[in-house]
């Protein structure tokens, strides 16, 4: 059985052109005529239309990009960025209209009729819609109306106005003379083999494609040419499939006067981070990680998200509102902290045992509460990594933060041999190395010492040098001329028996560790 | 008919006379060790080369050593904690060596660096002395005689041990090395492979102090004592020159 053919709806697309420069630069605080280039993967993903004037084009490396334009912006593309940015003109556009349907970041769809019908016509409707997202900054919106998804965009590209309408019924028409290439992206998934093999037999535009009977189509290309056939020939019958507005978690407090004082914003922040956790409680959730946004009177924002061993409670998300408060860079007072919730688990997986908490609940209470106490970055788990100094293959990871890799057991040539110094000096401390005669101490390039080392002088405390050995050479990074460093070694034992590890470098002479 | 002396010399003969030595010394450490498990003092375990020389044959709950500037000495006595299962903390040691403490076989995974507690030293101990079973910390110059009182009791009610580097008012014992000697290394040649050391432990209680001479660490990167089968016989190695 086959369901009967649907016409296709009529819908509102509207459309953002160049959506994530525009959501780039709003969150780098970049003007509109800022140049910007996004880049990923070493190539420029999009431009702004100033870059573009430089022709900074998609798809050049980044240097071709700077060579062309020396002033660009450049940015990382962020997808998820997009994504998040583009949240808020679709609360917008659904407070106007039900039933937004969101293509992708920069592209929603609506269903005309009732939007139509409340406005007064389809221009009236669409025009009331893309002022909205004007106001909201998206620069710059058109909107395509038409039937079906697919020939309403493509109407929204290529609309000569703000506007562009395709008359119920003249889909076909309109699409006629496009070129096939359209449809690469127009699939659930890139139609590229489809396209570049409709091309090779001499269809060029859709019309020509349209004008194929159904059935060899779906004979030759299958379902998806099938559909890609139908959207060819104006017959788009995907109906609209409108999102479920989220639940909106996000706690929000606005401070009026701006608050400068961290104690004041954690203060008035309390209340709502209870609410906050009661009302994932209400719906069994509980939150792991969080994003908490700082606004402070001058327009700047902090954002960062906190993750949670476990999971967060009120005063958890104090304390992270405070750790991001004092460590913001923020030249005026704060007038809103946002938190919203970045990954929730089910409650069940958190509960404590019915015969109170373990052990490592009262750890993690105890430390939390010292990190309260001295900030995040205050208490550390140490795990060793990968490198060749000891400064490097120390890891230390706040408590609380995922710990990241394993530990790094690659061999690692240059790297100290057992056994390893117990007290490791970060930073190193400065010294000066002499020789029995009082002479400073130096590795010729033949990598041999000027002489034995005699003296190690730190302040005004001076300790004669017996055994010593060295130098090993220490040779990172010789591939880069900005970070490459070349060093050497010593191992050298006091006269009171204490075993010190000593570097040599272009700077003089150092102390990296001591052997007590 | 039975005289103590001949029933003690025919319960010791079926063993050759050395290594009974070592088991009777090995069983009066138990001994003492089990005799000093009352409620307020009970052991945590303890590296053997170092324990018999604690008062009480091991560290204790609840009670402060005091470490005069040798953090390896200090990791082997965290090192076996530990490896039991102790949480381990250690508050004001910015230059405490993680490579070289998973070396002496601390575990990591239960290891917490405060590194720079400031001015709120005192609170910050004390609440990690609350869950954590041994703490080691360096004292600021400036603490007081009262917060140290508080500190102390406080770490007798939650048995928590704790491995002062520098003085301390009320310790247990108090432990140091002396005549250290390195192995390995010569004038310009070889390097640093193990270490001989004696470590002393004085006490209040006991009035002698005891030593012992310790390899810290031997050239397994194990801490052990040392007796004459694990010295290193001598072979001379001649240090490689420039040729040319």
């Amino acid at each position: 059985m086959t369901a009967p053919p649907l016409e296709p709806p009529r819908v509102i697309v509207l459309w953002c052109p160049d959506w994530p420069v525009t959501a780039a630069r709003t969150a780098a605080g970049l003007g509109p005529e800022a140049p910007v280039a996004l880049v990923d993967k070493g190539r420029v993903l999009a431009s702004s239309p100033a870059a573009r004037a430089e022709s900074v084009r998609r798809g050049i490396r980044v240097r071709e990009a700077q060579a062309h334009c020396p002033d660009l912006v450049v940015l990382e593309y962020d997808a998820a960025l997009d994504a998040r940015a583009f949240e808020p003109l679709v609360a917008a556009i659904e407070e106007l209209t039900p039933g937004v349907q969101v293509l992708r970041p920069g592209m929603c769809a609506v269903r005309v009729r009732g939007a139509a019908r409340y406005y007064g016509g389809e221009r009236a409707a669409a025009l009331a819609l893309v002022s909205r997202l004007d106001e909201l900054g998206a620069g710059g919106a058109r909107a395509g109306v038409a039937d079906g998804i697919f020939t309403a965009e493509q109407s929204a590209r290529r609309a000569a106005e703000r506007v562009g309408i395709v008359p119920a019924g003249s889909a076909r028409q309109f699409l006629d003379p496009l070129d096939v290439g359209l449809l690469e992206e127009a699939g659930a998934e890139p139609a590229t083999s489809t396209v570049t093999l409709l091309r090779r037999l001499g269809i060029r535009t859709l019309g020509q494609f349209a004008a194929l009977p159904p059935s060899d189509v779906r004979t030759r290309f299958g379902v998806q040419g099938a559909r890609l056939h139908a959207l060819a020939a104006g017959s788009d019958s995907w109906p609209l499939v409108p999102r479920t507005p989220p639940d909106d978690l996000e706690a929000v407090v606005d401070f009026e006067p701006a608050l400068e004082l961290v104690e004041q914003v954690a203060f008035g922040i309390r209340t709502a981070a209870e609410r906050f956790v009661d009302e994932l409680v209400a719906r069994r959730l509980v939150v792991t990680a969080i994003r908490v946004v700082l606004r402070s009177d001058s327009g700047e924002t902090a954002e960062r998200t906190w993750q949670h061993p476990r999971s967060f409670s009120p005063g958890d998300i104090v304390d992270r509102v405070r750790w991001q408060a004092s460590s913001a860079q923020l030249s005026a007072g704060i007038t809103r902290v946002a938190i919203a919730p970045e990954a929730v688990d089910a409650i069940s997986h958190h509960e404590s045992g019915l015969w109170g908490s373990g052990p490592d609940e009262r750890i993690h209470h105890s430390l939390s509460r010292v990190q309260s106490m001295l900030g995040h970055g205050a208490v550390l788990m140490p795990r060793v990594g990968g490198g060749r100094t000891l400064a490097d293959r120390q890891r230390l990871v706040a408590w609380g933060d995922p710990a990241g890799t394993a530990t790094v057991r690659e061999p690692w040539p240059g790297q100290l041999p057992a056994p390893l110094p117990a007290s490791v000096f970060t930073p190193r401390h400065p010294v000066a190395v002499v020789d029995a005669a009082g002479e400073p101490v130096i590795v010729g390039s033949r990598g041999m010492p000027s002489s034995a080392p005699a003296r190690l002088t730190s302040g005004t405390r001076t300790l004669e040098l017996g055994a010593w050995a060295g130098p090993w050479p220490l040779d990172e990074r010789w591939w880069a001329p900005g970070q490459a460093s070349r060093a050497w070694r010593f191992q050298a034992v006091d006269s009171t028996g204490c075993a010190w590890l000593l570097v040599l470098d272009e700077a003089g002479w150092w102390v990296e560790a001591r052997y007590d | 008919m039975f005289d103590h002396g001949r029933v003690s010399t025919a319960l010791a003969s079926p063993t050759p006379p050395g290594q009974s030595a070592a088991q009777v010394e090995e069983l009066r450490a138990r001994i003492r060790q089990m005799q000093s498990t009352k409620l307020e003092s009970r052991g945590i375990p303890t590296h053997p080369a170092i324990a018999e020389l604690l008062p009480g044959g091991g560290l204790k709950q609840g009670a402060a050593y005091s470490v005069d500037r040798s953090a390896m000495l200090l990791m082997t006595l965290l090192a076996a904690p530990s490896a039991a299962g102790l949480w381990c903390a250690v508050v004001g040691v910015p230059e405490f060596g993680v490579e070289a403490a998973a070396q002496f076989g601390i575990d990591l995974e239960r290891l917490v660096l405060i590194p720079h507690p400031g001015d709120q030293w005192l609170a910050v101990t004390a609440a990690v002395a609350d869950v954590m079973g041994v703490v080691v910390t360096r004292p600021p110059a400036r603490s007081s005689d009262s917060s140290v009182a508080r500190l102390t009791a406080r770490l007798r009610q939650n048995g928590t041990t704790l491995l002062v580097l520098g003085a301390w008012p009320q310790t247990e014992a108090m432990l140091s090395l002396s005549d250290t000697r390195w192995h390995g290394i010569g004038e310009g040649h070889g390097h640093l492979s193990a270490r001989e050391a004696t470590v002393t432990v004085s006490s209040r209680t006991a009035g002698r102090p005891r030593s012992a001479r310790v390899w810290l660490p031997a050239a397994d990167a194990t801490v052990s004592r040392v007796t004459s089968a694990s010295r290193p016989v001598a072979v001379p190695v001649p240090p490689l020159r420039v040729a040319g």
